[in-house]
């Protein structure tokens, strides 16, 4: 069912409304930046009939109305915008500080994250701390990014089993990724740390607080700023 | 300006529409109606436009009091309603008087029923949208399911009462189907002839834990081939999505936008309004369709819904 083009671009239904596009399998910055380009041109030139785009790490996935498209029909209209993606100019990403009060309540799996890795909380923290984070997209729930690289020494697979809920602005790791959860939601990410500021604002015109491709670093806070913040 | 006064709001009742599209970019799914053909409907049948915001009650309904009366309809599945003391039909138009009371209760069918208003239920708009997206409480009335004493706003209405009703053929080929059909998942290649096959012959469960966000069902756990690491991607309304115990999860309306557990298969669209009436317990079965014919039945299914005679006069 896969159809693929001169490169490692590909097409994969999905279902009987959205196609996916993947642009090979590895998450790497050139796979990042064609995602953005065809996003931007995508929300630039929209085609009749396309309802939503999911932007990830190397796919799109394209919802579409089935009564008006079809995935060959749309495929046939991607080869074209895909022929287009190397003169696409994107915005740099921002730069934003995302401070983050770690451990104790606010963190409760920082003490055995670090423990995994030989590390103590302090130097899991400086290393959290340490790197600035790509927002590869935004998913999930509203406003989640998904934020990378983390640095191999922090590396930490999933927990067994999800919590039912994790306090919003949470700051979780899994994997060589980290994010922010925005709200009250089940999650399977383990906790370091918190950050008071509200990730998903409805009222606001930018209601996401990170955008795909911004860049990002975490600052180390402490209890009274996160408290002090989080009334402000 | 006419109101609804919830006096019971029952398990879960939600203002929900047709649903924002285009929000995926920022991580927001679609929401909207889990039966948006019951909705669409229902506002006919009160001279609305079709995404009009109604109101969507789950499994056991509610009390609501109309102190300037109103138009009204109910789709979807049975919940016994009551207007005073008189039996309420599903699919027909019927005009409320002022100061009556609607009681809904439990289900004798499925899990949705919807209840209509002339001028739609007026609620601030997010997103283009009046759906309710519970888990991030965004959208719908205070971003929530109603409460007793919550007051709703019927929007304005510029239509006398006209009796109408949904022609009974219609009502039957939109009925409840058991046997969902299904096309190939983006990652179905991934599990095992076996696997594969036990997932079309046997059947599943809906799970007590499913939700709007989707369905987790019971039955023949489905494995994967390898240990493939899957990369997150975006995930179609209707995925079905086999997580590490193997045990399937029907992504619903209002699903995570992204995911990184292999899908096996996808609920035909023309099927997905009837995934909005399963109940906890139901047992269904998947049937394999193709992609052409999951868009044939989903062309003539709209044919269906747009002619005129689908509602009497």
């Amino acid at each position: 069912m896969q159809t693929w083009t001169a490169d490692d671009t590909h097409f994969q239904p999905a279902s009987d409304q959205s196609l996916l596009v993947y642009f090979g399998q590895q998450i790497t910055v050139v796979a990042h930046q064609r995602v953005r380009k065809l996003l931007r041109l995508l929300e630039q030139e929209p085609i009749a009939g396309v309802r939503n785009l999911n932007p990830a790490y190397c796919s799109i996935l394209i919802s579409f109305n089935a009564v008006q498209l079809n995935h060959g029909d749309l495929e046939e209209i991607l080869r074209g915008y895909l022929d287009r993606l190397h003169a696409m100019q994107i915005p740099e990403g921002r730069e934003l500080q995302v401070p983050v009060c770690y451990g104790a309540e606010f963190g409760p799996d920082l003490n055995e994250v670090a423990a995994l890795h030989g590390l103590t909380p302090a130097q899991a923290i400086e290393l959290h701390a340490s790197v600035t984070y790509v927002v590869y997209f935004l998913g999930f729930v509203p406003g989640f990014a998904y934020l990378g690289e983390l640095p191999e020494a922090l590396a930490t697979p999933r927990l067994d089993s999800p919590r039912r809920s994790t306090p919003p602005g949470s700051v979780g790791i899994a994997g060589n990724q980290t994010g922010v959860y925005p709200f009250a939601t089940p999650g399977g990410w383990r906790l370091i740390g918190r950050t008071p500021i509200a990730m998903f604002r409805p009222n606001r015109e930018a209601m996401s607080f990170l955008s795909i491709g911004d860049r990002v670093r975490f600052t180390p806070i402490s209890a009274a700023r996160f408290a002090a913040m989080e009334n402000a | 300006m006419s109101t609804i006064q919830v006096q019971a709001p029952g398990l879960q009742t939600t203002v929900q529409d047709l649903g924002r599209s285009g929000f995926g970019p920022i991580g927001v799914s679609p929401s909207g109606a889990a039966d948006p053909i019951s909705l669409r409907l229902g506002n006919r049948l009160v001279a609305n436009d079709e995404s009009a915001a109604g109101l969507e009650m789950m499994l056991l309904g509610g009390t609501l009091v109309f102190p300037q009366g109103a138009i009204l309809a109910l789709t979807g599945s049975d919940f016994g309603a009551m207007l005073d003391d008189v039996r309420l039909d599903l699919g027909t138009s019927v005009e409320v008087r002022p100061g009556q009371t609607l009681r809904l209760g439990p289900t004798s069918s499925g899990a949705r029923c919807y209840v209509c208003v002339h001028g739609g239920i007026a609620v601030k708009s997010f997103l283009g949208s009046a759906s309710t997206h519970i888990l991030s409480g965004l959208g719908g009335f205070e971003g929530r399911a109603l409460r007793k004493g919550d007051v709703l706003r019927i929007g304005s209405t510029s239509e006398p009462f006209r009796k109408r009703a949904i022609v009974p053929q219609a009502s039957e080929h939109l009925s409840r189907r058991k046997v969902l059909r299904v096309t190939p998942g983006p990652q179905a290649d991934w599990f095992s002839e076996s696997s594969l096959r036990s997932f079309y012959a046997g059947a599943y469960r809906v799970g007590e834990q499913s939700n709007r966000m989707g369905l987790r069902l019971e039955g023949a756990a489905v494995t994967q081939r390898g240990a493939g690491e899957m990369i997150t991607e975006g995930v179609s309304l209707g995925a079905i999505q086999v997580p590490v115990g193997g045990s399937p999860i029907v992504l619903f309306v209002e699903q995570q936008t992204t995911g990184g557990y292999p899908k096996i298969a996808n609920v035909i669209s023309a099927d997905l309004h009837r995934v909005g009436q399963l109940r906890p317990r139901d047992e269904i079965r998947f049937e394999p369709a193709t992609f052409d014919a999951a868009r044939s039945l989903l062309i003539e299914q709209e044919k269906l819904l747009a002619s005129r005679e689908l509602i009497l006069e």
